[in-house]
């Protein structure tokens, strides 16, 4: 996490640098400064083995959480938008206890900002053994609670865990 | 080669596209915000709308403005925009929950009635909470 920080940072300074003071061979615009930051981090990612071994490995789950995690937004906002679109009610809202597996605070804490985020679903309250988290969902195929705490912890837990441990 | 393509035009077409989409989701979820049924749906419904709409349309500024000032104001209000709405959204939903904001009529509420028996049955207070940790 740290390394990703200070990487993010130097690839962020150096194309900003290259782009404002230096003498660019591309024509400014934000594609060319994204592609130049984002090949800053990769050649950072490259020597990376040689002081931070799992930073290595974690950078490709990250990525790949991070595409899953906008894929799911947009998913569920269409689906919302649709359900504000058209007259009739599609949804089935329930509050569901998911168990927790994740057990730090910075896990808990990324784990509900990401629930709240994707649509259809917000967090109400996390028990206070720290054992369940109470979620507000829209979405529940007939009646079956145990699908949504499957989705959310096949999904989202599981990702997160292989991230931060 | 390079010389004939027109950037502004490019440019411009990508940036109001952007901010359409991103005008389109927030008015979407605004008129969700007036027609769904309970205050937990209309909750959730306001505040990713917004969220996402928020990102496209500074998106899109930061595409248009095509300077790197810009660029590096609009990720960092998108990243602390992501960071912090959920935040205030989760405790604008525990406080209704801790004053009893009844739910919509439909709602599955068995997970429910296990969490207020066994989470609101004695007073919770934060010392006797942290004691066993």
């Amino acid at each position: 996490m740290k390394t990703f920080i200070v990487h993010f940072l130097i690839a962020f300074l150096g194309s900003y640098v290259y782009f404002k003071y230096g003498d660019p061979l591309l024509p400014y615009n934000a594609v060319w400064a994204v592609m130049v930051s984002v090949f800053i981090m990769f050649l950072l990612w490259l020597t990376s083995p040689f002081y931070h071994r799992s930073y290595f490995h974690k950078l490709p789950r990250a990525l790949s959480f991070v595409m899953f995690f906008l894929k799911e937004l947009v998913v569920a906002n269409l689906r919302v938008a649709y359900d504000i679109l058209t007259p009739n009610y599609h949804m089935k809202p329930a509050v569901v206890a998911i168990p927790l597996s994740v057990t730090t605070d910075l896990e808990i804490t990324l784990l509900a900002n990401i629930i709240t985020l994707t649509p259809g679903s917000l967090m109400i309250d996390i028990s206070a053994d720290r054992k369940f988290l109470y979620m507000h969902t829209l979405y529940v195929k007939d009646d079956d609670l145990e699908l949504v705490k499957q989705h959310v912890k096949n999904g989202f837990e599981r990702r997160l865990i292989q991230l931060t441990r | 080669m390079l010389e004939d393509i027109n950037f502004l035009l490019i440019r411009e077409i990508i940036s109001s596209v952007l901010i359409i989409v991103g005008v389109m989701f927030m008015l979407i979820s605004t008129i969700g915000l007036l027609r769904f049924p309970d205050f937990y749906i209309r909750m959730s419904a306001i505040t990713k709308g917004a969220t996402l709409g928020l990102g496209f349309i500074l998106s899109g500024m930061g595409i248009y403005f095509n300077e790197p000032d810009m660029l590096l104001k609009v990720m960092l209000i998108i990243g602390f925009t992501f960071l912090t709405s959920p935040v205030a959204a989760h405790v604008i939903g525990r406080t209704a929950v801790r004053n009893k904001i009844p739910f919509w009529q439909p709602t599955n509420l068995e997970e429910f009635k296990e969490y207020l028996r066994k989470e609101h049955s004695t007073h919770r207070d934060h010392q006797r909470d942290n004691k066993h940790l």
